[in-house]
């Protein structure tokens, strides 16, 4: 049989594929949205201390404010780490909550929030870049957690012990209900 | 002079087969079907996802749904404006049809899949929050909670 054809017609999938389909994987920063609160439900504030909340407020013009003092973004990484571990036991900072983390014991969790809160202006370039310093806060509290703990990089734990980790430090980022102000 | 067969001292170099050449570009095309996916829907938004470097990969493509939020195309800018547009499947949409985008997507998918249906926010890096907001507020509304915001991989 006269196969010389057969490249010819390889190449015109090839071409067919290269133009049809796109490369590159689908990466992202993963959240979960809180549910919606029930209308018939009684919105009742949960008592969180005011201790164990940050609130991180982007504005229009993508300043940031860290609490009560405006902050530069290469900042928010420490600051945050700071909030979250809270090594000196500051009673301004978040407190902790022994609690008995299966598979591994007693470990004094904290209870500190992040409250991630933008304007309608901000920009979602400066938003993404807040969104990725606070994961990246919580990833580097991890890692230490598990060189501490397992003598590894968080992400080269097994699942079990990843769980375990994540229930040790939890990513506990919450946005916001959206406010109106100045409808652009 | 040739160590080999005294008869003919023709020096003759041989036809190349091209006999592999479909071999290697079989592979080429087994290559790139395996490592791209189709293309579904054409962009009719320009979209430059933000740069982040904590990004995670996506696990299951076949469960995701796309929202591309940015400004549209030159060629659509004539006609839809160069305000910032939410982009469903192939035409432009408001706010107010993603909650039946999202049932269909739903419908689409296997019952047992459906909990991990995940909402692909692509929006480009220069649109306000404002439109992301509302977005996000009506995923919140449809229940679908469980969101991605599209992002590169910074190299560091």
């Amino acid at each position: 049989m006269n196969t010389s054809s057969t490249a010819d017609i390889a190449f015109l999938l090839l071409c067919y594929f290269l133009m049809t389909t796109t490369m590159g994987s689908q990466t992202g920063l993963s959240r979960r949205l809180p549910p919606m609160p029930d209308q018939t439900q009684k919105v009742e504030d949960q008592k969180v201390n005011r201790r164990n909340i940050i609130v991180v407020r982007i504005n229009s013009a993508d300043r940031i404010l860290a609490g009560s003092d405006p902050i530069d973004i290469s900042q928010l990484k420490d600051k945050i780490k700071e909030f979250l571990i809270n090594p000196t036991d500051n009673p301004n900072l978040p407190e902790k909550e022994v609690q008995d983390i299966e598979g591994f014991g007693p470990y004094a969790v904290s209870k500190g929030v992040i409250s991630l809160q933008n304007d309608r202006g901000t920009s979602y370039q400066a938003y993404i870049a807040v969104q990725n310093e606070l994961v990246k806060a919580i990833n580097e509290i991890r890692d230490d957690f598990s060189m501490r703990n397992y003598n590894k990089k968080f992400a080269f734990l097994d699942e079990e012990k990843q769980d375990i980790v994540k229930k040790a430090i939890p990513q506990n980022i919450s946005e916001a209900e959206p406010k109106d102000v100045a409808k652009r | 002079m040739s160590k080999f067969g005294g008869s003919n001292n023709k020096k003759e170099v041989p036809a190349m087969t091209s006999s592999s050449l479909s071999d290697i570009v079989f592979m080429l095309l087994f290559f790139f079907m395996v490592t791209t996916q189709m293309r579904e829907t054409e962009n009719k938004v320009m979209v430059k996802v933000p740069e982040a470097s904590e990004v995670v990969k996506l696990e299951r493509k076949d469960l995701n749904s796309y929202i591309n939020i940015g400004t549209p195309i030159p060629a659509m800018q004539a006609q839809y404006g160069t305000d910032a547009r939410i982009q469903l499947n192939d035409s432009f949409k408001t706010t107010d049809d993603i909650r039946d985008f999202i049932a269909a997507e739903r419908d689409s998918k296997s019952e047992a899949d459906r909990q991990f249906m995940t909402v692909s926010i692509r929006a480009d890096q220069d649109v306000r929050m404002g439109i992301v907001t509302d977005v996000k507020q009506e995923l919140r509304r449809c229940s679908a909670l469980k969101i991605m915001y599209s992002a590169r991989k910074t190299g560091n």
